[in-house]
């Protein structure tokens, strides 16, 4: 492989990107090193294996990959402002909506859920921990590794441009030689095998972790959203694992599996992945439905409507959204019979969906309803999502889906129903789980302004490409001819794109202005919460619980504090045990990054750096097996000394 | 120190923890195999003008990897049992003769594989080609892990004997093994004896 | 550290042996009909998959325990999730891309 073309020159965007990145890691390097503040990186963050730190990190990732996503939809957006633009060539814009799109998929959604999987599910159950500590640091380091293989690829040796699906032929090697769709097999293999182990994880902390009396149904639909959501994660991404190593096994073996030759067939590719691509979106949106339950309950002031229906209905989704996926590649030729059943069924999931809506509206229904920022993510996902979720339905009928297919109609219509329900949804659990987290209340003016400016630049962004579609736009076209009719929509739609923009440094601000501010949570509850999470302080010390808390019921923290006010309430006085802690490990992050030295060998066929870098990942594998003193003890002094420290009587 | 510590979780339970998620694993490894064996059954006959199953299996090698790696999922199990009586040293030496075996069944498959690639059928020669190799190179990748694994919980075993800890790591080995067995009935099944009707 | 409650790993070595001989059983049956080629094709496809669920199915119950626990079966509910989506995938695959037969 040439390493000619390794450092990308000639492009003044790209060249622009890379003086910033070596200032900007110059600067962190030169800060850490100012306040002596490595070992403090390495020992607090680098090697923790606390979920909530864990949940912190994920969450700091994901702000700034969408950061780095939203540059490149701008960017995009400016080319397509007008026709015959110039601003990217058209190389350049197919990297970029391919960046784009693996980046919000795979390294900005996954990282958020992952991120409200941690700050939230432990804490909601009256658990200590999630179940596999160690493995909850393995899975985010593989995460941030394989974004960070992928982010490295547009300033050395080149972005990945056959979109974010990478089919074949395209990416295989006679069309895609260079090292951009290895950086994407990669980048994706990597952080995909952290994903499964946060399915695993979750799934068991779940399951066999709740606090003694909390059944199953007894569980905050967050908790269930996340466990459905894992559901999916475990039963897809096998899927995806493979489709990837048979593209990688075209590209480095000379395998025929894709290929146009020797009884290759692509269309295998398209079949696999979206096998894994379908449920892949019901993941992420999952836990942006558990979120909204828990909003709408406690800004409405009641009981959520319809719990069981609720649960039932996340359960058929997750199980459901595996037989669907063909309607991705209805005019692929699979033939109609085909094309009827996966219509068919992709109509019918509606269904459960639809439950959910009507049961967050009755809860509001007669609710004493609060109008805060998270509500107002939540309301604002309601409208959005239906819309989203009814063209949704429009794209389902097959025949219909010919002409949609490939239009800007497609374009629209994912982005309502993912940015209109994941989005919205990780920041209304974003801004009501905040002062959880971090201990301080984010300004509410700031956060409706934030708000607003998302919700309305969503609309003015995103309804005018519907028509588009119709009027027949194809995506992923970087210019277009000005004697279309399409101009005004284009011109509306970047306006739409800049709005959203704004509203973005708009929470930028809020959290800069109220983290300047510290409005403190010293009560832990600032929203008079019904879950177990209010429980503690803020944020909860780090064994969470200082007594393993006992349920009786659903919304076990409303329940409680209605006992509390009761005047004959005595509380009960629990016994203090010490407290068996998982201590932390430099062996993720060495994991994480012998992981990626094989992925950067890899990708410019460097083979003995490749094998280097996974003789390094079974090394730390060997390494952790043979570890045995992997956990510590909290004496009993300690726990009565941190309680003591943050103001509550044990 | 086995008395007084509180997780919420009991000693003993963290155990069966580690057991239940490594469950979850296998379904996961499970799902993995089923697209690998759907590949294959997409593109089994996609011959390419090249070799077909028939010219290229050779019946007593699959038999012989077949009783072999079964035969080892059976002393993987006398490994298991080892545990109740308590007795370390025939653990290791029930799970040092599933090794052999293992290393046995590997072996073959690795003089197959050469005697095919020899004879001009490599992963590159057709898609069906390509489909073989990857599927039953991935089954033979993760029983060279297993062995590995193995290894490295002999010399656990021989160190600190039977504890909790090395009698959790016992089963979920064994589990794996087992699992490994399993797919393996498959890929002799869907591949091998359909290849050679 | 020893702990004196550790679990009694399930099964005992009559259990073992009878999986063993059943598995083998179910080895050479489809071994033999389809060497023979007791039956037609269609036919010895439908024994052999009946023989390796069967003999599946033996791994999991006399080798795996997949039966005992005395905490919820989710293990088993797992793998039956498992095992319709594996039916997803392969049956699906299959039959979407049935038309590839004229691909060679």
């Amino acid at each position: 492989m040439q390493t000619q073309h390794f450092f990308i020159v000639g492009d003044p965007l790209i060249l622009g990107a890379d003086i910033s990145i070596i200032l900007v890691s110059a600067a962190i390097i030169f800060v850490l090193t100012y306040f002596k503040k490595w070992g403090w990186l390495w020992r607090e963050w680098l090697t923790t294996v606390d979920y909530k730190k864990i949940g912190i990190m994920y969450f700091i990732s994901a702000l700034l990959m969408l950061f780095r996503g939203g540059v490149d939809a701008l960017l995009m957006r400016l080319q397509l402002m007008f026709p015959n633009m110039n601003l990217l060539e058209s190389e350049h814009y197919n990297e970029i909506f391919t960046t784009h799109g693996t980046i919000m998929i795979l390294f900005m959604a996954m990282p958020l859920i992952f991120a409200m999987f941690n700050i939230a599910v432990p804490l909601q159950i009256g658990a200590r921990d999630v179940a596999y500590p160690f493995l909850n640091a393995v899975s985010f380091w593989l995460f941030f590794f394989g974004a960070l293989l992928l982010n490295l690829s547009f300033v050395i040796g080149g972005s990945p441009n056959a979109s974010w699906w990478g089919y074949p032929p395209l990416s295989e090697l006679t069309f895609n030689p260079g090292p951009g769709e290895n950086f994407y097999i990669l980048s994706i293999q990597i952080s995909g095998i952290g994903s499964i182990a946060t399915g695993i994880n979750f799934l068991i902390t779940i399951l066999k972790m709740r606090a003694p009396g909390m059944r199953l149904m007894d569980m905050p639909l967050f908790t269930w959203s996340v466990l459905s959501s894992c559901i999916v994660i475990i039963a897809a991404f096998p899927v995806l694992t493979v489709a990837l190593f048979l593209l990688f096994m075209d590209r480095f073996a000379g395998a025929h599996f894709f290929t146009m030759t020797h009884g290759g067939d692509p269309m295998m590719y398209v079949n696999l992945f979206w096998m894994w691509g379908h449920p892949e979106v019901y993941i992420v949106v999952l836990p942006a439905f558990g979120i909204f339950s828990e909003v709408v309950s406690v800004f409405s002031k009641k009981v959520i409507f319809g719990y069981t229906s609720m649960v039932v209905s996340l359960l058929l989704i997750s199980v459901y959204a595996y037989f669907t996926w063909v309607h991705h590649f209805f005019t692929m030729g699979a033939g109609a019979d085909v094309n009827t059943f996966f219509s068919i069924s992709t109509m019918l999931i509606a269904i459960p969906t639809g439950v959910k809506v009507f049961n967050w509206l009755l809860t509001m229904y007669r609710g004493r309803i609060r109008m805060t920022e998270p509500m107002l993510w939540t309301l604002g996902f309601i409208v959005c999502f239906v819309v989203g979720g009814a063209t949704g339905v429009m794209l389902s009928v097959a025949p219909a889906d010919y002409q949609y297919h490939n239009s800007y109609f497609v374009v629209a219509h994912f982005h309502n129903v993912l940015i209109g329900g994941t989005v919205f949804g990780m920041f209304a659990g974003m801004t009501y789980w905040w002062p959880k987290i971090f201990g301080f209340k984010l300004n509410p003016t700031l956060g409706k302004w934030a708000f607003w400016l998302w919700n309305i630049g969503f609309y003015v962004c995103f309804m005018p490409q519907y028509a588009l579609g119709f009027m027949g736009m194809t995506r992923r076209i970087y210019t277009y001819p000005d004697d279309m009719g399409w101009t005004p929509y284009n011109v509306v739609s970047t306006i739409g794109a800049f709005i959203m923009a704004l509203g973005f440094v708009f929470q930028v601000w809020q959290i800069v202005y109220s983290a300047k501010r510290m409005d403190r949570d010293v009560t832990g509850d600032p929203w008079d919460g019904h879950t177990l999470e209010w429980s503690t302080t803020s944020p909860a010390p780090y064994y969470n619980f200082a007594v393993i808390p006992k349920v009786e019921g659903r919304d076990a923290f409303w329940k409680e504090k209605k006992k509390r006010s009761q005047p004959d309430y005595k509380p009960e006085k629990r016994e203090l045990k010490p407290i068996h802690f998982p201590k932390n490990s430099g062996i993720p992050f060495i994991m994480g990054v012998c992981f990626f030295i094989a992925g950067f060998g890899l990708t410019f066929h460097w083979v003995w750096l490749g094998v280097i870098g996974l003789i390094g990942v079974a090394a730390t594998l060997y390494a952790r097996s043979f570890q045995y003193d992997t956990e510590y003890v909290i004496p009993v002094e300690e726990i009565k000394k941190t309680e003591a420290a943050l103001g509550r009587d044990i | 120190m086995a008395h007084a510590v509180e997780t919420g979780v009991k000693h003993e339970d963290h155990e069966s923890i580690k057991i239940a998620g490594f469950w979850i694993f296998l379904v996961q490894d499970v799902l993995l195999f089923a697209t690998l064996f759907a590949t294959y059954v997409v593109l089994r006959n996609h011959y390419a003008g090249g070799p077909t199953p028939k010219e290229l299996f050779d019946v007593p090698g699959f038999v012989a990897e077949t009783f072999i790696l079964l035969t080892s999922s059976f002393t993987s199990g006398l490994a298991a049992l080892q545990l109740n009586k308590k007795s370390v040293g025939g653990l290791i030496t029930w799970l040092v003769i599933t090794g052999v075996l293992g290393l046995a069944f590997l072996g073959f498959e690795i003089n197959e594989f050469t005697n095919m690639v020899q004879e001009g059928a490599t992963i590159s020669t057709s898609a069906f080609l390509s489909a073989f190799f990857t599927l039953v190179g991935t089954h033979g990748a993760h029983v060279t892990l297993g062995l590995g694994w193995m290894l490295g919980l002999i010399i656990q075993l021989a160190r600190r004997g039977i504890t909790p800890v090395t009698s959790r790591k016992v089963s979920v080995l064994s589990l794996y093994w087992h699992f490994l067995d399993a797919v393996w009935i498959f890929i002799f099944t869907v591949v091998y004896l359909i290849g050679v009707m | 550290m020893h702990d004196d409650h550790s679990e009694k790993h399930p099964g005992s070595t009559v259990s073992y042996v009878i999986g063993f001989l059943l598995s083998i059983v179910l080895t050479i049956i489809p071994l033999y009909v389809v060497l023979n080629h007791s039956f037609s094709n269609m036919i010895l496809v439908y024994v052999i998959m009946i023989m390796a669920v069967l003999q599946f199915l033996i791994q999991l119950v006399f080798f795996m325990h997949i039966r005992e626990s005395e905490e919820p079966h989710y293990n088993i509910l797992a793998i039956a999730l498992g095992i319709i989506f594996v039916f997803a995938i392969v049956a699906g695959s299959a039959w979407i891309m049935t038309f590839n037969s004229q691909v060679q």
